[in-house]
């Protein structure tokens, strides 16, 4: 299956720092209100993916993950993950470098 | 006509304004000003000029034990002070917001960017509203007996749950502190709050003038990042239940710690709610077809960022070009620029990050087809405004297929399409993995009533929009969240029941 996520080097890198200095990792992609329809960047153990969601690929070791109705609506679209300055909502674990995960 | 003098407020701080401003907020916890253990702040950005104007305390899990400190140690004595004594704190919250109200809405509204004339006349007067709803409410409460049989019965109170977790998001700083807050405290229990991170300063402002008002401990406040303190409270073994409002995976986190820690959750998570309108609101040019051109518009309203937003409009085919021509002329309207001007209809949008998600669906919308009927692009805001985070009001026409119908953009997006009948209506209306809100447009009110009951939202406003009355249940379907709020039946949600099963019966039960 080809990737449906990519990534630019600076996301790659600001993964690779989030995983060394908190452990395993999974990216949702996030649907609705507020801080949604963006990546949260959560420790593995505490959001494993669940029965209903898909992997779309795996960024510096990170499975990425989406729920697989929202995926289904969305019509099964490719991502490219970027950072961008300013903290991430939500509990996504990059907002304590004061940056945040974007999706295109 | 006559002119309306329209105010300018001076941005908190600077002379004039009514918002005294410190360069620099700590925790509350315990009734006191305290400061964030690792001595970490974080700065606060107006999204008006996307400039820092204080600063908050970037808390960490250590901060969150100190105010489940302080809340256990008010939970007993205030679980124990009696309905009417709580509903008197509740009341004197009311009364001292309702004292600073024009103070409150100018902070909120340079924090947040809604426009002034929203927290004047609707997020302030709401909020104090709540509390009051709740003082009644809680007054009003009684437990019930149940006669098993002559000789036993089963007394039931309402007890407090202890120690509850609310987190809220950053669209109405101080309403949805209101709602989470009035009935947590009302049912008798201490509360430990995390703002959202993009407006935490609003709350500190109310706090300010609630020091003297509410018993220490009960209310308790930390700010910073979700990430550290609002997984530090969600996930503790020493709340008896967590409430949050925000997106879906938090969502799940949220009800997955739930789970770990076998306590109860409320959740309310956004949606993409249909505003249908039916051919007959055309019946008449009269003050009803004003209202409904009104009632599309509010897809701008706090600039989209509203996790009811009537972001699909479904407008009946055979009236569509007269009906959006007369929408376009009223968006067309919509006055832009500094929220602290009482003529500003929209402000800026939260965050740049939010601002950069609203032009990027935008974009996905019209790459997938949608046309666009006005806007797409930034507000070029003048002077001060100008580094502001302001998009202009956006229609995109397309298909309910498309992505801008099925994402929440939670800005002043708008998608419209249309529908032949009130079938496809309502098969359009329920296409969505959301069910928060919805709205009806008719001068039939038995189609009305067909359409209400048929979509599977929690809340299907009828002939209004955006009405958030105390006393009308609030809350999801589907992916929309579990719970109500807004509602005495809130005080369920926040409460445990105490079964007492009596025997009055002197006679053994004969079995050993």
């Amino acid at each position: 299956m080809a990737e449906r996520v990519t990534a630019t080097p600076a996301a790659l890198e600001t993964l690779e720092r989030l995983r060394a200095r908190h452990g395993d990792l999974i990216v949702h992609l996030s649907g609705g209100c507020c801080d949604g329809s963006s990546p949260m960047c959560l420790r593995a153990a505490d959001l494993p993916a669940g029965p209903h969601d898909q992997q779309l690929g795996i960024l510096a070791g990170v499975p990425v993950v989406i729920d697989g109705d929202q995926n289904r609506r969305w019509k099964s679209p490719s991502f490219h993950i970027d950072v961008a300055a300013g903290p991430a909502g939500g509990f996504s674990l990059e907002a304590l470098e004061d940056v945040h995960f974007t999706a295109s | 006509m006559a002119v309306v003098q329209q105010t300018v407020y001076p941005a908190p701080g600077s002379p004039g304004s009514p918002v005294s401003l410190k360069p620099r907020y700590e925790n509350f916890i315990g009734g006191h000003w305290i400061a964030p253990i690792g001595g970490e702040y974080s700065p606060n950005l107006s999204p008006a000029t996307g400039q820092p104007f204080c600063e908050v305390a970037k808390s960490t899990s250590e901060d969150i034990d100190l105010a489940l400190d302080a809340a256990h140690a008010a939970r007993e004595a205030w679980g124990e002070t009696s309905v009417t004594d709580r509903a008197k704190v509740l009341h004197a919250i009311a009364d001292a917001i309702e004292a600073n109200l024009e103070m409150l809405a100018v902070a909120e509204s340079w924090e947040n960017g809604k426009p002034v004339r929203e927290t004047l006349g609707a997020d302030l007067p709401l909020a104090i509203d709540h509390f009051r709803y709740f003082a009644g409410a809680i007054r009003a409460e009684e437990g019930r007996t149940s006669e098993i049989d002559k000789d036993t019965i089963a007394y039931h109170f309402n007890e407090p749950l202890g120690v509850v977790g609310q987190i809220i998001p950053f669209n109405f700083p101080l309403l949805m502190a209101a709602w989470k807050l009035a009935p947590a405290i009302a049912a008798g229990n201490c509360v430990v709050i995390k703002p959202a991170s993009p407006t935490p300063w609003s709350l500190m402002k109310l706090v300010e003038v609630l020091e003297d008002v509410v018993p220490p401990g009960v209310i308790n406040v930390v700010t910073g990042p979700g990430a550290s303190v609002g997984m530090a409270l969600a996930s503790s073994k020493r709340i008896a239940k967590i409430a949050f409002t925000g997106e879906t995976v938090t969502g799940r986190l949220i009800m997955q710690y739930a789970a770990q820690n076998l306590i109860p959750s409320t959740t309310e998570l956004g949606g993409k709610s249909p505003n249908v309108f039916f051919a007959d609101v055309m019946d008449a040019d009269d003050e009803f077809l004003d209202k409904a051109v009104e009632g599309l518009v509010l897809y701008a309203f706090n600039k989209g960022e509203v996790c009811t937003a009537p972001s699909r409009a479904l407008i009946q085919e055979s009236i569509y070009e007269r009906f959006m021509e007369r929408c376009l002329a009223r968006i067309a309207l919509i006055a832009q620029g500094n929220p602290l001007d009482e003529s500003t209809m929209m402000g800026p949008q939260v965050s740049k990050a939010q601002l950069e998600k609203i032009e990027s669906y935008v974009e996905i919308g019209l790459e997938e087809g949608a046309e666009l009927l006005c806007g797409g692009e930034r507000f070029a805001a003048e002077g001060e405004f100008a580094g502001g985070y302001h998009y202009q009001p956006t229609v995109l026409k397309g298909e309910n297929a498309m992505r801008v119908f099925q994402e929440e953009i939670f800005g002043p997006v708008l998608a419209v399409t249309t529908f032949k009948d009130e079938a496809e209506a309502l098969r359009i209306a329920n296409d969505t993995p959301y069910g928060l809100g919805a709205g009806v447009w008719t001068r039939d009110t038995s189609r009305a009533f067909r359409m209400g009951r048929g979509i599977q939202a929690g809340r299907v406003w009828t002939n209004c929009y955006h009405l958030y009355p105390a006393h009308a249940a609030f809350g999801g379907y589907k992916n929309s969240g579990v719970g109500r709020e807004n509602h005495r039946m809130m005080l369920d949600h926040y409460s445990q029941t105490k079964c007492l099963l009596v025997s009055y019966d002197p006679k053994p039960m004969g079995f050993f």
